[in-house]
C-alpha cells in the first residue's frame, strides 16, 4: 500500500500547487501542458490495447500477449516500427498542404484536453465555455484531414477527403443541438459545472440526447458503422493512404486519440464524469471513458458499415429532428419544473424516446434506393 | 442549379483489398456513382490448359486443385467425371458415396468463406469472417484427415478415390453434423436481420432472370434470381439422384439474396451429408485404373454443380498417355460477365457489395 | 402496427458478439503448443528407402513438375541397379503425392517434418544421403501406407477441442 498512497494523492497534490510553482507562470504552464499531454498518450496507447484484445476476444482469438507481460508494449513496438519506417513521399505531392496535414489534424486532439475535468477543477484551464472551447476546436481537424487527401494527389483519397468534408460538417448539428439539452438542465457551459449538476446522471434525465450525441459522435471521428472515411475494403485507406512513417504515426495517433476525446466528452457530460463513491475521482473518470470505449470497440466488431449516401440521410432526416425535439421538450420540463423534482423527466424522457424511435424509423427507413440513372 | 460535374477514370487495381484476388477494373466515377466499368482480367493466368497437354492423366489432378483453390475437391472431381465418361469406366460404389461426402462437405467450406468475405468487405471488422472461418476450420481437419493437405487436396483420381476413409473419420462427421446446425443459427441470429446490412445490400443490384440465362449465369446467383436450375437435380451425376434434398431460391435477386440462398445451401447440404453417412457401404474406393492411363480417342463434356456454379471439362483424347486438350468451363469466368449489368448506376460501395455477393475466385477465371 | 428495423438487428448482433467475447478463444500460441497434423500428412520433405528401391524411376516419371533426378549405373547388385544419384528439388515438389502412390516396391514415403524453412533454396534439395530411411530419426507419414498409421499420433480436431458449450 505504501506505493498507492503517493500515485492517488499525484492529482491532488498537482492541482494544489500554487499557480506559479517551478518557476513563473510560463513554467507552470509548460510542466502542466506536458503533463497533460503524457497523460494523453499514455491514455491513448493503453485504448489501443485494450481494443485490440477486445475484438480478439470477440472473434475467438487472443489478441496481442507476446510483447511484455499480457502484450502490454505492443503499442510501444508498433509506434517504434512505424518510425523506423522509411516515408515515402510520392512526386507529385502538393509539398506544403501534404507536409503540414499530420500537424494541423493532431494538434487540436491535444488542445482539446486542457478543458477536460480528471477530477474536481483538475484541467488546465477551467474555461466558463468550455463546451464551445471543445467543439470549435475539434472541428479543425476536418480541414487537417481535407488537406491530407487532396494534397495526396491520388484519387482514392480526394474520395475519402469529400467524404470527410460532407459527412463531418453534417454530423456537427445534432451533436450540438444534443449538447444545447445538456446545459439547458446543467445551466453552464463549463465541463467542470456539467459534472457538478450532475446529481442524477444526465444519461437517465436524457436518453435520446445520448443516442443522438453517441451515433454523431460515432459518425465524427469515423469510427465503427461510420469508417467509411478511411474504408479499407474500398477506398484502401482512405486520406491517410499515401502517408508512412512518422506522418502516419500522427495520423493513428489522431484516430485514436479523437476516441479518447470522444470517451471522456460522454463519461463528463452523460455519465457523471469523476463523481462517484469510494475511489478517487481521476479514477472514476478513466473507468468511465473505459466503459464507453468498450462499447464503442463492441459496435465496430459486430457492425458493417453504411454508405456515404445512407449516412448523410441519417445525420439529416434521423437525428437532426430528433433532437430537435428533444431540445423543445428539455426546454419545456426545465422551465416548469423545480431544482429538486427533475426525476420526473426520467419516465417521460424514456417514454419519448421510445415512441419517437419507434415511429421515425418506421417512416425514415426505406430500403434498395440510391440508384442514380446512368 | 446543379453543379456541372465531369467523370473521371479510376483504376481499381490488381492488388487491391476487397476484389477477390488479382482483378483489375477501371471505373469511369462521376462523383461516387459509377458510370462505366471495364474489367482487366489475365493477372493470374497461368496457362493450365496448355500445362495439362505435357502432364499424363491422373498427373492433370493436381492442377485442377488450383484453379478454383477454395473448393479443390469439386474440382478434382468434374475432371474426373469428364474423363470416366470419355473412357467408359465404372467406379465402386464406395467411392461413389464418399466422392458425395466430399463434395458436400466442399460446398459448406466454400459457402462459408463467400459469405465470411462478403461481409468482410461490407465493413464488419472481420467478425462474421473469423466465426465462419472457425466453423470452416472443422471441415478442413476432416479434408486433412483424409487427404493429408488443408488446401489443395489432390484426392479424387481416375476410377474413385485414391485412399480410403480413415476409421475415425465416420464419427468425426457424424459428430461435425451436430456442432454445425447450432453454429448457423447463431450466424442467422447475428447477421440476417441487421439493420446496416439490410441497408447495404437488400435492393441493390438487382438480376433479374432473363439477363441472367442471357449471359450464362449459373450457380446460387441464378438460384438467388428466382430460377430452380441446380445440376444435381436436372441432370444428376454420380448418385445425387438417391438423395433427397430442395433446391432453395430466393425471389428478388438482389445481393441480400445472393447472399440469403447461400445459407439456405448449406443446411441442405447437411440434410444430404446425413443420408450419405447412414448409407455408405464397404467396399474397394478405386477401380482398376492404371497409373499411366490411356483411355481411347474420344472426346468429352463432364459437368457438375460446384459451390459456385456449373463447372465443366471438356477433354478430347487421342490414346496417348496425356489429354490432346483440356478446356475449362470456369464459372466465375462467366458470372463476372454480368458485373456491368448489375452495377451502373450504383455507388463505389455498392460495387464493392454487389461484386462480393457474386463470390469469383481468380484462380478459375484466368486459369 | 408493425414495427420492424428500428434496432432489434442490431440489438441481436450485439449480444451475440457479447457471447463470444465470453467463450474461450480458440488458438494455439504455436511455438510453446503445438497440434498433432494429420497421420497421412504430405510433408515438405521425403524419406527415401535404399535397400527396396530398384532405380525403375516410376517416381520421376509421374511426377507433375518433374522434379525427382535419378542416375543410375549397371552395377547389378541383387538384381538391382545401382541408384547413384538420387534427388528431390523440394523447392518445386507441390506435395501431391503421386511419386509416393505410383512406386511399385514401396520405397518412397512423405516426412512429418513439417518445419523445413532453410535460407537458401539450393539447400532445399534434397540428395538421398539426407533422404535415407536408415539414417537417423525420419519419421514417415502414413501417406498411401496405412499400416505405418499406428506409430503417429491422432490428429487434433477442432470438433474435439472445443465445442459449443465453452
Amino acid at each position: 500500500m505504501a506505493i498507492i498512497e503517493p500515485v492517488i494523492n499525484i492529482p491532488v497534490i498537482l492541482q494544489t500547487l500554487p499557480s506559479d510553482w517551478p518557476g513563473n507562470f510560463w513554467g507552470h504552464w509548460v510542466l502542466f501542458s506536458l503533463v497533460t499531454i503524457i497523460v494523453v498518450i499514455l491514455m491513448v496507447m493503453g485504448f489501443i490495447y485494450i481494443a485490440r484484445r477486445e475484438i480478439g476476444r470477440m472473434q475467438s482469438r487472443v489478441g496481442p500477449n507476446r510483447t511484455g507481460p499480457f502484450g502490454l508494449l505492443q503499442a510501444v513496438a508498433d509506434v517504434l516500427k512505424v518510425l523506423l519506417k522509411e516515408g515515402i513521399t510520392p512526386a507529385a505531392v502538393d509539398k506544403p498542404i501534404y507536409w503540414l496535414a499530420p500537424i494541423v489534424t493532431l494538434v487540436p486532439v491535444f488542445v482539446v484536453f486542457a478543458v477536460m475535468p480528471f477530477t474536481n477543477g483538475g484541467m488546465l484551464a477551467n474555461l466558463n465555455i468550455g463546451v464551445l472551447y471543445v467543439v470549435a476546436i475539434s472541428s479543425i481537424t476536418t480541414v487537417g484531414m481535407f488537406m491530407a487527401g487532396w494534397g495526396s494527389s491520388n484519387k482514392y483519397s480526394l474520395i475519402s477527403a469529400m467524404r470527410v468534408i460532407a459527412s463531418v460538417v453534417s454530423y456537427e448539428f445534432p451533436v450540438l443541438i444534443s449538447i444545447a439539452s445538456v446545459i439547458l438542465i446543467a445551466g453552464s457551459l463549463s465541463l467542470n459545472d456539467i459534472v457538478i449538476a450532475q446529481d442524477i446522471p444526465f444519461i437517465l434525465l436524457q436518453p435520446l440526447g445520448f443516442l443522438v450525441f453517441f451515433i454523431a459522435g460515432l459518425a465524427e471521428i469515423s469510427r465503427a458503422p461510420f469508417d467509411l472515411l478511411e474504408a479499407d475494403q474500398e477506398i484502401v485507406a482512405g486520406f491517410h493512404l499515401e502517408y508512412s512513417g512518422i506522418k502516419f504515426a500522427l495520423f493513428y495517433l489522431v484516430e485514436y486519440g479523437e476516441a479518447f476525446l470522444l470517451s471522456c466528452l460522454i463519461s463528463t457530460i452523460f455519465l457523471a464524469g469523476w463523481r462517484g463513491p469510494i475511489l478517487p475521482e481521476w479514477l472514476w473518470f478513466i473507468i468511465k471513458a473505459l466503459i464507453v470505449w468498450f462499447v464503442m470497440v463492441w459496435l465496430w466488431a459486430t457492425l458493417p458499415r453504411v454508405r456515404i449516401d445512407q449516412m448523410m440521410a441519417l445525420a439529416w432526416k434521423f437525428l437532426l429532428p430528433l433532437a430537435v425535439i428533444n431540445l423543445v421538450v428539455t426546454a419545456i420540463e426545465v422551465l416548469s419544473l423545480s431544482e429538486d423534482m427533475l426525476w420526473i423527466m426520467i419516465p417521460i424522457n424514456f417514454a419519448m424516446t421510445a415512441v419517437l424511435i419507434l415511429f421515425w424509423s418506421k417512416k425514415f427507413f426505406r430500403l434498395g434506393w440510391g440508384r442514380v440513372e446512368v | 442549379m446543379a453543379i456541372r460535374t465531369e467523370p473521371f477514370v479510376m483504376n481499381m487495381g490488381p492488388v487491391h483489398p476487397s476484389t477477390h484476388g488479382v482483378y483489375r477494373m477501371r471505373l469511369t466515377l462521376d462523383g461516387e456513382v459509377v458510370v462505366d466499368v471495364e474489367p482487366v482480367i489475365g493477372y493470374l493466368h497461368r496457362g493450365i490448359e496448355k500445362l495439362a497437354e505435357q502432364r499424363t492423366w491422373t498427373g492433370v489432378i493436381p492442377l485442377t486443385d488450383r484453379l478454383d483453390y477454395i473448393s479443390s475437391m469439386s474440382n478434382n472431381l468434374a475432371y474426373c467425371l469428364a474423363v470416366e465418361k470419355l473412357a467408359g469406366i465404372e467406379i465402386p460404389e464406395r467411392a461413389e458415396y464418399i466422392r458425395v461426402i466430399m463434395a458436400e462437405l466442399q460446398r459448406i467450406c466454400n459457402h462459408l468463406v463467400a459469405v465470411g468475405s462478403f461481409f468482410n468487405d461490407n465493413g464488419a471488422y472481420y467478425t462474421p469472417f473469423l466465426q465462419m472461418y472457425r466453423e470452416r476450420e472443422k471441415i478442413v481437419d476432416l479434408f486433412e484427415m483424409v487427404s493429408g493437405q488443408r488446401l489443395t487436396y489432390n484426392y479424387m483420381r481416375i476410377g474413385g478415390v485414391s485412399q480410403d476413409v480413415p476409421r475415425d473419420f465416420v464419427p468425426a462427421v457424424e459428430k461435425l453434423l451436430e456442432q454445425l446446425p447450432p453454429a448457423f443459427d447463431t450466424f442467422d441470429k447475428f447477421l440476417k436481420d441487421n439493420e446496416i446490412l439490410l441497408a447495404r445490400a437488400k435492393g441493390v443490384g438487382i438480376l433479374s432472370p432473363e439477363l441472367a440465362i442471357d449471359y450464362g449465369i449459373t450457380g446460387p446467383v441464378l438460384r438467388a434470381s428466382g430460377l430452380a436450375w441446380d445440376l444435381r437435380k436436372e441432370d444428376p451425376y454420380s448418385i445425387y439422384d438417391r438423395f433427397e434434398f430442395d433446391i432453395p431460391t430466393c425471389d428478388e435477386g438482389d445481393s441480400y439474396d445472393r447472399y440469403r440462398i447461400r445459407m439456405l445451401e448449406m443446411r441442405q447440404s447437411l440434410r444430404i451429408l446425413q443420408q450419405a453417412v447412414k448409407q455408405l457401404p464397404e467396399g474397394p474406393v478405386k477401380a482398376d485404373v492404371p497409373h499411366f492411363f490411356r483411355p481411347p480417342a474420344g472426346e468429352a463434356y463432364g459437368r457438375i454443380e460446384s459451390p459456385k456454379g456449373e463447372f465443366g471439362f471438356y477433354v478430347v483424347s487421342d490414346g496417348s498417355i496425356a489429354p490432346y486438350r483440356c478446356h475449362i468451363r470456369s464459372t466465375s469466368l462467366i458470372n463476372i460477365s454480368v458485373i456491368r449489368e448489375l452495377v451502373l448506376g450504383w455507388k463505389l460501395a455498392d460495387l464493392v457489395t454487389i461484386f462480393g455477393s457474386i463470390d469469383i475466385c481468380l484462380g478459375e477465371v484466368d486459369r | 402496427m408493425k414495427f420492424e428495423r428500428y434496432g432489434l438487428g442490431i440489438a441481436k448482433g450485439l449480444s451475440v458478439t457479447l457471447g463470444y467475447f465470453f467463450r474461450r478463444p480458440s488458438v494455439t500460441q504455436y511455438p510453446d503448443q503445438r497440434l498433432h497434423v494429420s497421420r497421412r500428412t504430405r510433408g515438405q520433405e521425403m524419406v527415401w528407402d535404399r535397400e527396396k528401391c530398384t532405380g525403375c524411376c516410376t517416381c520421376a516419371k509421374s511426377c507433375p513438375q518433374g522434379v525427382i533426378e535419378i542416375v543410375t549405373s549397371t552395377n547389378l547388385k541383387n538384381n538391382k541397379y545401382e541408384v547413384e544419384k538420387y534427388q528431390v528439388d523440394t523447392g518445386y515438389c507441390i506435395q501431391c503425392g503421386l511419386c509416393v502412390e505410383s512406386c511399385p516396391y514401396e520405397a518412397l514415403f512423405f516426412s512429418t517434418n513439417y518445419e523445413c524453412a532453410k535460407y537458401r533454396r539450393s539447400e532445399l534439395i534434397q540428395n538421398k544421403e539426407d533422404m535415407m530411411l536408415e539414417s537417423g530419426n525420419k519419421q514417415r507419414s502414413a501417406y498411401f501406407y496405412p499400416e505405418l498409421e499406428a506409430d503417429l499420433p491422432r490428429q487434433t480436431l477442432l470438433i474435439e477441442r472445443i465445442t459449443e458449450e465453452d
